[in-house]
């Protein structure tokens, strides 16, 4: 169109958000990750890999996000399966609902009301030590098995969305014709289900392994002091130790993680980006 | 008489294929419609018109005045649009008021006429009705009523009857004919329905791969096709291959490729023993006509009753199995026919029309 | 196996208890909160030693109730005054993107998209940390060259306000695009045809048909921006929002206070959440 001046109008504050606020900020942080009080160095990412702590915390940061984020997917397919095509048509809308509730709520208070029904003197001990199931109050919190429940929980909602509504693109047409044709039930599944999801599958895991990654929240909260997660170490760098280099050299390489892990989901899935935001 | 609408040249290019290529002039106050296939560039000529497109080349002069450089929004043509694209976060009254708004008119004149073009378009006190509260029928009418009150000198209209049912269109087309015969604005039609063209046109333009092939009055287009395109597109015919004996301007002699020799009237006179085509459309097509030598006659086998009321027809089938249809009057007089008869069919050798087969085949 | 087709009764029994036990585990952490806000004890923890409402309204010494707790309100109005100035430019913004990314043609579309999509691969931690760096080499830039000393590059509210603003925007961007993907373009062109300008036509036309989106949109990004945690961690000065403002004493020891402040938010967010499903059904209503 002939609008030029309304071209500009557009395109200036977006320029002035991603040059400014997206772009430099990144370059800035990977240049100076390649810096310390003496000029240019790689000596951060050489204690990177130098200091066990640091890349096997980072390791073992990107497992735990891999186990969450299929634990999720788990959970979340039959939940979403339930509501799009096993709860009657009435009750769809209340489940989506009841479903979306929870995560309008701060992460926050959240894991808040995990610590207090799962630690020693939580909820859950409690009700356990006057059914007599217990006879000595167990701690609960500050465990892996724990920290990944909390994430798999805090995550959850960015799994079942996309898969609800993949899932109801799906016409009950097809899995009744593959059921006429002689299909069983995991047939159906891994035949006719799963490849129709497949672009619901692939957002959602992007989605929840690059919050569950970058969490700072719960693994703090939840995973107690001899479960460290990667972003603690940055947090550490920046607000305990005060170096920033070493700091920006633990971001940049958590980045690149996350990049690398999402280019290969969405190769191996075949997919772009620009479709799996959409 | 004098032209509203001249278009000169007009060429449209797209990424190397020619889309539009034509010329022609439209008369004030007539009915024109453009007529063709899907992806015959008849939308693309109206944008051009309504300014939604640049021209490649050539000229666009709506009741004198050059519109090369002029936007949508200062050309007096007004568009409907396929699907209309009524503003639904408005009422009635809004979009028919919207461009009078834009024209800063005061807002007790466009309220007087408002009321005055809704009541011309029969739908008097509608103003407050959302557009999700209307029926097909209505929508269309404030759609043209929307573009009426700005007294365009060019209605263009994009197939608007096409997203209506078919009992629904037939209506509406009656009720258009007779719109504009009332109010006298030029209107500009497209469309790909040939008896959408047919009805309601005083001039129909038959588009086929960015030309117009024929241009004429409806009559004209039918009984007198100037390309085999127009012949097969404008109403039903049978075509039938063969080649031709002998020609002269007005007759000439034609056998099929079964062997029947036929006398029909040839397009243009062509060649002696050319491959040809002859057109013959299912009414002209007499059954068990007396036996006189002015008739083209031959037998067939009746292969089907396609009953269709007034518009019923035979499939039949003749010696090598070809197909031809033939229409069947429901006067009661062939209520014998049954499937697996034979019947006797001829025909008026003015009635077919033999083209020579060129490389532009429809 | 679905429900048109016959199931056995352990099918149906089997897939019932797991839906229950998931909705159960989905609240009960919810809820647990809730009711601990009301129990008459100095412990967020059972046994149940009756019905107070000293979490709310105790004006101290002992017990500070949330409406007394000048620390926590404060928290609150810095929380609420950050998520109004976010919503407002993400939303004003992410408008200008998704008409810039679904309506003109332009060299480097590609690639601006893809830059604009960038936030939701990159850890909010990471954005946090990148912000605080960028702001602080221009802030130190500013100072060592000219010797001008700006707030605003410092960990501070408004650095706050930009740095969730920066990843807000491209959810703000998304929804208003989805939106405005479905937009009839003939309804522009119908109004231009009938003498509208460009930016009539946007202000009468195609803003109304995105209303209802970018009010969604706007509420979203509200309750983004106040529950912002990671982001915000590294970009907070001497004005805590109250998610960073509730961690500290998360993390120092709890008191039923705390179930208070929670309470108060899950309620809030809920009447949101009504609010945007209430607006997301009207939009499918009008079509």
């Amino acid at each position: 169109m002939r609008g030029r001046a309304l071209f500009w109008l557009f395109i200036t504050p977006v320029l002035l958000w991603l040059l400014l606020l997206i772009l430099l900020p990144h370059l800035d942080l990977l240049l100076l990750s390649f810096r310390n009080r003496e000029g240019w160095t790689l000596d951060n990412y050489r204690t990177f890999f130098y200091e066990p702590v640091y890349w096997l915390t980072f390791v073992r940061t990107a497992l735990y996000s891999i186990i969450t984020t299929f634990l999720t997917l788990c959970l979340a397919l039959p939940v979403a399966f339930y509501i799009t095509k096993l709860a009657r048509p009435g009750m769809r809308g209340l489940l989506v609902v009841l479903l979306l509730l929870p995560f309008w709520v701060s992460e926050l208070v959240r894991v808040y009301g995990w610590m207090i029904l799962l630690r020693e003197s939580g909820g859950l001990n409690y009700l356990l030590l006057k059914l007599g199931i217990l006879h000595q109050p167990v701690e609960m919190l500050y465990r892996d098995a724990t920290m990944i429940m909390g994430l798999v929980y805090t995550s959850m909602l960015f799994m079942v969305v996309p898969l609800v509504s993949t899932m109801e693109g799906l016409d009950d047409s097809l899995i009744e014709a593959a059921c006429d044709l002689g299909a069983g039930r995991l047939t159906i599944w891994w035949t006719i289900i799963i490849p129709h999801c497949k672009p619901g599958i692939t957002s959602g895991s992007i989605v929840v392994f690059m919050l569950v990654l970058g969490n700072y929240l719960t693994p703090n909260l939840m995973g107690g002091k001899n479960s460290l997660w990667f972003t603690e170490q940055i947090y550490n760098q920046f607000i305990a130790s005060f170096n920033w280099n070493q700091g920006a050299a633990f971001g940049f390489l958590l980045l690149a993680l996350s990049s690398a892990i999402i280019w290969l989901g969405l190769k191996i899935t075949g997919q772009r980006l620009g479709e799996v935001a959409r | 008489m004098s032209a509203d609408l001249v278009v000169t040249g007009l060429v449209k290019n797209f990424a190397g294929f020619r889309a539009v290529d034509v010329s022609f002039s439209v008369e004030k106050g007539s009915f024109f419609s453009i007529l063709g296939p899907s992806g015959c560039g008849k939308t693309t000529l109206l944008r051009m018109i309504a300014g939604f497109e640049e021209p490649s080349s050539g000229q666009i002069i709506i009741s004198g005045r050059d519109m090369a450089g002029v936007p949508p929004n200062h050309r007096p043509a007004n568009l409907v649009f396929q699907h209309l694209a009524l503003f639904p976060m408005m009422n009635v009254a809004d979009n028919i008021a919207f461009g009078l708004k834009r024209r800063r008119v005061a807002a007790a004149e466009i309220r007087r006429r408002t009321g005055e073009i809704l009541e011309r378009v029969e739908l008097p006190g509608y103003g407050d009705k959302a557009i999700h509260q209307l029926s097909g029928g209505q929508k269309q009418r404030v759609a043209i009523a929307r573009c009426l009150i700005l007294d365009p000198k060019v209605l263009l209209l994009d197939e608007p009857l096409g997203a209506l049912d078919l009992k629904l269109r037939e209506q509406m087309k009656v009720e258009l004919k007779k719109l504009q015969a009332k109010i006298g604005t030029t209107f500009i039609y497209i469309t790909h329905d040939q008896s959408e063209a047919l009805v309601m046109s005083d001039t129909v333009a038959v588009m086929h791969r960015g030309r117009f092939e024929q241009l004429g009055s409806p009559q004209e287009l039918y009984h007198d096709p100037h390309t085999p395109f127009v012949a097969g597109f404008v109403g039903e015919s049978n075509k039938w291959p063969g080649e031709l004996i002998t020609c002269t301007a007005d007759e000439a002699e034609f056998r099929t490729e079964e062997g029947y020799l036929f006398r029909a009237r040839p397009n243009i006179p062509a060649v002696p023993g050319a491959r040809a085509s002859l057109f013959l459309r299912p009414e002209a097509i007499f059954l068990e006509p007396e036996a006189t030598p002015a008739l083209n006659s031959f037998a067939a086998t009746v292969r089907a009753i396609l009953f269709d009321g007034a518009n019923s027809r035979l499939l039949t089938t003749v010696v090598s199995g070809r197909e031809l249809l033939v229409a069947l009057p429901q006067n009661r007089a062939f209520d014998h026919i049954r499937v697996g008869d034979t019947v006797n069919l001829g025909w008026h050798p003015g009635s077919g029309v033999v083209f020579a087969d060129g490389e532009d085949q429809g | 196996m679905i429900r048109s087709l016959p199931r056995s009764p352990s099918y149906n029994r089997a897939f019932t208890l797991f839906i229950t036990l998931y909705f159960l585990f989905l609240f009960a952490p919810l809820l647990v909160t809730c009711v601990l806000a009301f129990n008459n004890s100095d412990f967020p923890a059972l046994p149940w030693y009756g019905f107070t409402l000293d979490w709310f309204l105790s004006a101290g010494p002992e017990r500070v109730g949330i409406f007394q707790d000048a620390d926590n309100l404060r928290a609150i109005r810095i929380s609420f005054q950050t998520a109004l100035w976010v919503s407002l430019l993400s939303v004003t913004v992410g408008v200008c993107a998704a008409f810039l990314f679904e309506q003109e043609n332009f060299i480097g579309k590609e690639l601006l998209y893809y830059l604009m999509l960038a936030p939701l691969v990159i850890p909010g931690v990471i954005l946090g940390i990148s912000i605080l760096l960028g702001a602080n080499t221009v802030g130190s830039y500013f100072d060592e060259v000219w010797g001008w000393d700006f707030d605003l590059f410092r960990p501070s509210f408004w650095l706050v306000v930009f740095g969730q603003f920066s990843f807000i925007t491209t959810f703000v961007t998304l929804v208003v695009s989805a939106r405005l993907r479905t937009f009839d373009r003939s309804l522009e062109e119908a109004a231009l045809n009938l003498g509208a300008t460009r930016l009539e036509v946007i202000r009468l036309i195609t803003l109304p048909f995105l209303r209802s989106a970018v009010i969604g949109a706007g509420a979203v990004a509200f309750l983004m921006s106040f529950e912002n945690f990671n982001t915000t961690l590294f970009l907070v000065g001497s004005q805590p929002t109250l998610p960073i403002n509730l961690y500290l004493q998360v993390r120092d020891g709890s008191t039923p206070v705390i179930n208070a402040v929670s309470l108060l938010l899950i309620l809030g967010s809920a009447v949101l959440a009504v609010i945007n499903l209430y607006f997301d059904r009207r939009r499918e209503e009008k079509g």
